[in-house]
């Protein structure tokens, strides 16, 4: 999969993110004056190519989420940019949000209430295509059975309502309905998460096949580093709003570079079994979780091992070792430093 | 005499569906000082069979020994005493603490319903354990909200520490977990093992996780065992073809991605295939496995499965 992403390396990227900064204010009180504002994505920056799965990995909390819903336009970022396919989206004119929503789907964690109760799968799954007006009803119907057949459904499924599936299945219905309008990009928000193993592989394995065949680019976004390193091309590690490290899934596990990730690795039993030089005792990483209400400095540093007095003067930069490899911490190695990280090819 | 023991035991709950076949026939022993991991899909009776053991939901049939007494048909009365001995800690640390009192409150109900010591010796009872499980020391004058998610873990855990119980039944004690903060709940339980020399039943739908902590793994489908071994053996030999479909199914970095191993879905306790129950996801299945349920057998000492072909499988 890796050869696959460099050779896109050479065309252009159809999602380019520049410094996106999303933060949502706190509001107190009876009036709901704002009483201070969560920085939930603070200067992210990088591209997704077609065919490519990007995977977003980090905590709660870390922003992940809130990237993509800024991707997709479901929350409104404070400044940057995203560009897709070329066009930018942020402030864009109703038609060309309209255009884009027909050719990026998203497909969420929870496949219970991601799925109308009251519609039948077949009325699901030709929602969307009814919205974009995609044809007469006997072209959507036939749409319909093809969707749920690419799902490994039967198409006497169409017919039923979302409380006669498993999660599994729910699942599969949800990324078919993703399927309907062909679309570019997919951006699936720990749609694993709340699966078995067993069906988290087949659910995966389907997404995988599809994003293939349809030369889609896939945003994955999860906690879990099994996912990634198994499905993802290329990763984006955040930590509490920011990118803190950027990596083919290979050179992440084999060598973490910043603190926070070498971190997430050791304090992973399932890694712990796998890899030799993680040997020992789980390794936890003190303190918990911050929330990412800006303050000065590296984000990581009440938790870190390694912090130096100096990691409070300013957020690190990411540096970048090859360009496939970014790290925003100054104590890895003897990295060098890129003045500007938006001007890469990501 | 084992800590805790459990011989064919069953919960059935009747539904408009039928009849639910949760747990259909469990044997299992937890000995003293041991760490005994449950593993499964979703809505394979882990957890009830953890309930069941604990008496928080009547078994249909079957025997349940906790230090060689008969606890299956033990009063609410009688049974109050072993409850002090087995305790639970839950997925859900938000959900298993009472909003509206403070942790001081929640955790001295346990030694009051118990009558453990005057009001001072609770109290200090109370400080110790806090500070045993590494909360800050005002705590007890603060609610649950105000604690992040292994925060209240550890209140989770302190609680059930208190009556220095034997056994502990952790039902995906840090699957809500952030792994940061799974790591250190883990590495917590592990300590007061230690320190108070407990055992655990420690259910899970993560492999790895219970690779990590436990001893001797159970491995449940549709309400049975299908294959127990020690830790080291399970993962090194694994015998029944469902063990082997979970282990392969876990995504794992250090080697190349392999085909889905299962197909389908978990059919339903409440209609459970004819024969070996798997048979319908196996790919190994015969017409024997289609008709005949295969015995839990000793394959080798330590070591059981239910599985008629266990022993071609290479």
């Amino acid at each position: 999969m890796n050869a696959s992403a460099q050779m896109t390396d050479a065309r252009r990227p159809l999602v380019s993110v520049r410094n996106l900064v999303t933060r949502f204010d706190l509001k107190a009180g009876l009036f709901g004056h704002v009483s201070g504002r969560v920085h939930a994505v603070e200067n992210v920056t990088f591209d997704i190519f077609p065919g490519e799965t990007l995977a977003l990995v980090g905590e709660s909390g870390c922003g992940k989420s809130t990237v993509a819903r800024s991707i997709m336009q479901l929350d409104r970022p404070r400044s940057g940019s995203i560009r897709f396919d070329g066009t930018e989206l942020i402030g864009a004119p109703r038609p060309v949000l309209a255009r884009f929503r027909r050719e990026a789907q998203m497909v969420f964690q929870d496949p219970f209430s991601s799925l109308n109760p009251r519609m039948t799968i077949e009325q699901s799954l030709m929602d969307p295509m009814r919205v974009h007006k995609l044809g007469s009803t006997e072209v959507m119907r036939a749409r319909a059975a093809e969707l749920l057949a690419k799902v490994e459904l039967s198409p006497e499924h169409l017919e039923r309502y979302p409380h006669a599936f498993s999660g599994g299945q729910r699942q599969r219905i949800c990324i078919a309905r993703a399927l309907a309008l062909n679309p570019r990009l997919i951006v699936a928000d720990e749609a694993v998460a709340s699966l078995d193993v067993t069906i988290q592989a087949q659910v995966l394995d389907l997404l995988d096949t599809l994003r293939r065949e349809l030369q889609m680019a896939v945003v994955l976004i999860t906690h879990d580093l099994g996912v990634v390193a198994q499905w993802a091309d290329k990763v984006v590690v955040m930590y509490a709003g920011r990118k803190v490290e950027q990596a083919l899934p290979g050179d992440l596990f084999n060598d973490p570079l910043h603190p926070y990730t070498r971190g997430l690795l050791s304090a992973s039993p399932r890694l712990k079994n796998d890899f030799h030089y993680l040997s020992g005792p789980l390794t936890e990483i003190p303190g918990s979780i911050v929330s990412a209400v800006g303050e000065a400095g590296c984000p990581f540093k009440p938790r870190c091992r390694q912090a130096r007095a100096s990691c409070g003067h300013q957020v690190p930069p990411l540096i970048a070792q090859t360009p496939d490899r970014l790290v925003a911490c100054p104590f890895t190695s003897s990295l060098k430093v890129v003045p500007d990280a938006a001007h890469l090819s990501l | 005499m084992p800590l805790i023991s459990a011989s064919d035991l069953k919960t059935h709950y009747k539904t408009r569906d039928g009849l639910l076949r949760s747990v259909d026939g469990v044997d299992l022993v937890v000995e003293r000082g041991e760490t005994v991991g449950l593993v499964g899909e979703s809505g394979c009776g882990k957890s009830t069979l953890g309930k069941t053991l604990l008496r928080l939901v009547d078994p249909t049939e079957g025997r349940i020994e906790f230090k060689g007494e008969d606890i299956t048909s033990l009063d609410q009365g009688r049974l109050r005493n072993v409850r002090k001995s087995i305790q639970m800690i839950f997925q859900d640390p938000f959900a298993s603490l009472n909003p509206r009192h403070t942790i001081g409150e929640i955790l001295e109900a346990p030694l009051i319903v118990h009558k453990a010591g005057s009001k001072p010796e609770r109290r200090r009872t109370v400080a110790s354990i806090i500070a045993k499980v590494g909360l800050p020391a005002d705590a007890i004058n603060r609610y649950p909200h105000e604690f992040s998610g292994g925060q209240r873990q550890r209140i989770g855990i302190a609680r059930a520490l208190l009556l220095h119980p034997d056994l502990i039944v952790c039902d995906e004690p840090v699957s809500a977990l952030d792994l940061s903060i799974q790591a250190q709940i883990l590495n917590l339980l592990v300590e007061m093992k230690k320190e108070f020399g407990l055992s655990y039943l420690f259910i899970s739908h993560d492999l790895s996780v219970v690779r990590y902590f436990c001893d001797r793994v159970l491995v449940m489908y549709l309400g049975r065992i299908v294959e127990s071994a020690d830790n080291e053996t399970l993962w090194s030999d694994p015998r029944h073809p469902y063990t082997r479909a979970l282990m392969a199914a876990v995504p794992d970095p250090s080697r190349p991605r392999q085909a889905a191993p299962l197909g389908g879905d978990l059919p339903s306790p409440s209609n459970i295939p004819s024969g070996c129950r798997f048979h319908t996801r196996c790919s190994l299945a015969t017409e024997l496995c289609r008709v005949t349920e295969p015995e839990f057998r000793t394959i080798k000492p330590g070591h059981q499965v239910a599985c008629h072909v266990a022993d071609h499988i290479n």
